[in-house]
C-alpha cells in the first residue's frame, strides 16, 4: 500500500512559496483569529478543549497536555503560574521545532498566548537552544510585532488580560531540556535536574511556583485545537494517539527531511520508503532508531507481537514486521520502543552498528550533567567501552561488560536521562549482539586512550 | 571573594550602551535577577569575545551573586569560552546523522585546509593566524541534511568539501 498523503496542520504553510515568518504574511493566512476566538471563552473552557483533544505532549514523553494542564487547580493556587516553551531541540534526530521557529514563530507565539491566557499565566519564557541564534532573533522580533499589534502585553485587545513573553537562551547543554534542568537553568544556575517528587513543574517549578513546559510542538498544535474543537482534533489520528505529528527522517535514506502525518496514519515501512525514496544508493535496511536517539534501536526484520483491535471491538494478537509498524505512541511503546521526539534515524547494511552505537554513547557521556553517579560513571564507561570495540581495541567480555553497566543506570538517577543514555545501548548491544561479539573477538588487545575529537 | 580562572584579557572599558543593554536583559526577569546570568554571559562573550575574571565579577555584582555563581555556569555550559577561540568559529555536528553524513571527514578536511594540527582539551583548534577555530559540537537539529556546521551564528547545511573550501575563502 502507497504511504497515505501528508496531513499538513502546523506545518501547512511552512516551506509555501512566499510564506514569510513576518505577521502581516501570518495575519494575512488567518492568524490570530484563533486568539480572538479564546478570548470569548473563559480559561477553564479552554483547558477542556485541550482535555477532549486528547493531545498528547509532542517533546518527547508523551504526556497528556490537558492532564498537565489540569495539575494546576486555579481555585486552590495561590501563587503565580508560568509557562515554559521548551525550545530546546537537542534530542539528536529531532529537527522538527526550528522549522516553525524559523519559519512560523507567529504561530508558536499564538499558541502560547493562548495557553497562557487558559492557565492565567502572565508571565512566560521561551527557552531555546543557544545554537538557534537566529531563531532567538526571529522569536524576539515576532513578538515585538505581536506586542505592536496588542496580541501581547498589557491588556491584550481590551480583554483585560496581561501577558509577556521573553526569549530565553540555553549554552549548548542537552540536559537543558529536561524540564526541571530547563527551570534551574532558566533561574540562572547549573542546569541539575530536581528530584520529582516533590519537584514536579505543576507544583514546584520556576521560582517554586506551579510552571507548565510544553514543547513547541504541542504548543502549536493549542491554537489549532482552538480553531477545530477538541472533539473535532480528536477525530484526526487514532484514539488516545490524536492528531498529527511531525516527523523527521535522517540518516541512510534517499530523501530525508520533515513530514507531518496523521498520528498513526502509515507505517515505517511506508515513512521510508515511499515518502523519503527508500535507501540511498540501493542499500538494504539494518536499523532504525525510530523516535530520537534515545529510543530503542529496531533491527531490519524483526518481528514483534501487538494487539490489534478489531472492528467489534476485540483484540486480537498480531505479528508485524519492522516495516509494518505504525507509527503512533502505543504501538511504538507496545513494541518496546517509542514515538519519543519524532526523529527518525535510519542506518543501513554498509555501517558498522558498533561505531554508530558509539557514536551516541559519546553524545550521552558528554551530556551527563553528573549528579548522579550510575549516570556520570556509566554514561563515561559506555563510551569507553563501545570506543574501544568500535576502534579494534575491545574484548569478548566487553560486551556483557557494556550490558551490564547499562542494566545498572536505568531507575536509579534523578532524571529520565538515565533511561536515554542506557536505552541505546542495551537496545543495540541485545539486538546486534553477534556484531559486537564480532568486534570483542577481533579486537587487539589492551584498549588506548580514547581519540575522538573532543 | 574572587573567582578564579586563566585570564589574558586585559580590563575592557564597558560602554555606556553595553550596561544599558545589560540592563534591558536584566528587565527580562522581574522576578529573579539571578536569572539574567545566562543572557549577560552570552551578550558578554558575542561583545568581548570569551569570559574573562572581569566578566564573571562584573556579572556576578551586576545581579547580587558571589563570582562562583557565574564561573560554575562558564565551566558547565559548553557555549561558554575561557579563552579566545578564532575570529571565525567553526562548529561541526558530530552527532550520528551528520556523522553518517561525512561530518568526521568534514572536520578533518577542515583542520587540514587550515592547518591545525592539535587541540585542547575541550576538542578546539585554532590556526595559527587565530582567525579560525574549527571544533566538534553535539546534534543542531538539523539531522536531514547532514554533514552540518555553524560559522559562528551562521548555519550551513549539506556542506561539502568544495563548499568548505569556499566558506573558508568567504570568511578569510
Ligand atoms: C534528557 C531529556 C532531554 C529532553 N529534551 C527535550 C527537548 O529538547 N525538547 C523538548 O520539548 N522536550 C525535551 N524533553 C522532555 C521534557 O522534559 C518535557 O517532558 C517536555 O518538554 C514536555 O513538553 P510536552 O508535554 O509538550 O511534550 C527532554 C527530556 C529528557 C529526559
Ligand atoms: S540522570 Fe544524569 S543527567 Fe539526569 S540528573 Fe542524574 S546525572 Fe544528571
Ligand atoms: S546529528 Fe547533526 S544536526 Fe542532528
Amino acid at each position: 500500500m502507497p504511504a497515505p498523503a501528508e496531513y499538513r496542520l502546523v506545518f501547512k504553510h511552512i516551506d509555501e512559496p512566499g510564506y514569510t515568518n513576518d505577521i502581516e504574511c501570518y495575519q494575512r493566512h488567518g492568524g490570530y483569529e484563533q486568539l480572538k476566538k479564546a478570548f470569548t471563552m473563559k480559561g477553564p473552557d479552554i483547558v477542556n478543549e485541550v482535555k477532549a483533544s486528547g493531545l498528547r505532549g509532542r517533546g518527547g514523553a508523551g504526556f497528556a497536555c490537558g492532564v498537565k494542564w489540569g495539575f494546576i487547580d486555579p481555585t486552590k493556587n495561590t501563587k503565580p503560574v508560568y509557562l515554559i516553551c521548551n525550545a530546546d531541540e537537542s534530542e539528536p534526530g529531532t529537527f522538527k521545532d526550528r522549522q516553525i521557529i524559523h519559519k512560523d514563530p507567529h504561530q508558536l507565539i499564538e499558541g502560547m498566548v493562548i495557553a497562557c491566557y487558559a492557565n492565567n499565566v502572565h508571565l512566560s519564557y521561551i527557552y531555546i537552544r543557544g545554537e538557534f541564534p537566529l531563531g532567538a532573533k526571529i522569536l524576539e522580533k515576532a513578538i515585538a510585532e505581536a506586542k505592536a499589534k496588542n496580541f501581547l502585553g498589557k491588556n491584550i485587545l481590551g480583554s483585560g488580560y496581561d501577558l509577556e513573553i521573553y526569549v530565553h537562551r540555553g549554552a549548548g547543554a542537552y540536559i537543558c531540556g529536561e524540564e526541571t534542568g530547563l527551570i534551574e537553568s532558566l533561574e540562572g544556575k547549573r542546569p541539575y535536574p530536581r528530584i520529582k517528587p516533590p519537584y514536579f513543574p505543576a507544583v514546584l517549578g520556576l521560582y517554586m511556583c506551579p510552571t507548565i513546559v510544553n514543547n513547541v510542538e504541542t504548543l502549536c498544535d493549542v491554537k489549532h485545537i482552538i480553531a477545530m474543537g477538541g472533539a473535532n482534533y480528536a477525530k484526526i489520528g487514532k484514539p488516545n494517539n490524536t492528531g498529527t505529528r511531525l516527523i523527521g527522517v535522517s540518516g541512510d535514506v534517499a530523501k530525508p527531511g520533515y513530514y507531518e502525518f496523521e498520528v498513526g496514519s502509515l507505517t515505517l515501512g511506508q515513512l521510508i520508503n515511499d515518502v523519503c525514496g527508500g535507501l540511498k544508493n540501493g542499500r538494504k535496511l539494518q536499523a532504525v532508531i525510530p523516535g530520537g536517539s534515545s529510543s530503542k534501536v529496531l533491527r531490519a526484520g524483526e518481528k514483534y507481537k501487538i494487539k490489534e483491535k478489531q472492528a467489534d471491538g476485540s483484540m486480537v494478537d498480531k505479528e508485524i514486521g519492522l516495516e509494518d509498524i505504525p507509527m503512533d505512541f502505543d504501538t511504538m511503546a507496545a513494541i518496546g520502543s517509542m514515538s519519543g521526539s519524532g526523529g527518525v534515524i535510519v542506518i543501513d547494511d554498509s555501517r558498522d552498528i558498533v561505531s554508530c552505537l558509539a557514536n551516541l554513547s559519546e553524545f550521552y557521556a558528554h551530556e551527563s550533567c553528573g549528579q548522579c553517579t550510575p549516570c556520570r560513571e556509566g554514561s563515561l564507561w559506555m563510551k569507553k567501552i563501545t570506543r574501544r570495540l568500535a576502534d579494534g581495541h575491545g574484548r569478548v567480555e566487553d560486551v556483557a561488560l557494556l550490558k551490564s553497566v547499562a542494566d545498572n543506570i536505568a531507575g536509579r538517577t534523578i532524571c529520565a536521562m538515565g533511561e536515554a543514555c542506557s536505552w541505546p545501548v542495551q537496545s543495540f548491544v541485545a539486538k546486534f549482539k553477534n556484531e559486537f561479539e564480532a568486534k570483542g573477538r577481533a579486537g587487539k588487545g589492551p584498549a588506548v586512550a580514547a581519540t575522538n575529537g573532543h | 571573594m574572587s573567582a578564579t580562572c586563566h585570564d589574558t584579557q586585559d580590563h575592557v572599558e564597558l560602554k555606556p550602551e553595553f550596561v544599558a543593554h545589560a540592563d534591558e536583559l536584566i528587565s527580562h526577569y522581574p522576578v529573579s535577577k539571578r536569572s539574567a546570568s545566562l543572557p549577560l554571559l552570552h551578550f558578554w562573550q558575542e561583545t568581548h569575545g570569551y569570559i574573562s575574571n572581569q566578566a564573571v565579577e562584573w556579572i556576578a555584582g551586576k545581579l547580587g551573586l558571589n563570582p562562583i555563581q557565574i564561573l560554575e555556569l562558564v565551566t558547565f555550559y559548553p557555549m561558554f569560552r575561557q579563552h579566545p577561540a578564532g575570529k571565525f568559529q567553526i562548529k561541526v555536528c558530530r552527532t550520528l546523522s551528520c556523522q553518517l553524513g561525512g561530518a568526521y571527514e568534514l572536520r578533518e578536511h577542515f583542520m587540514k585546509k587550515l592547518g591545525i594540527t592539535k587541540v585542547d582539551e575541550h576538542g578546539l583548534g585554532i590556526s595559527a593566524d587565530g582567525k579560525f577555530s574549527v571544533e566538534f559540537v553535539e546534534c543542531l537539529a538539523s539531522c536531514g541534511t547532514a554533514p552540518v556546521i555553524m560559522v559562528n551564528d551562521d548555519f550551513y547545511e549539506g556542506v561539502s568539501h568544495t563548499q568548505a573550501d569556499e566558506l573558508i575563502g568567504k570568511y578569510s
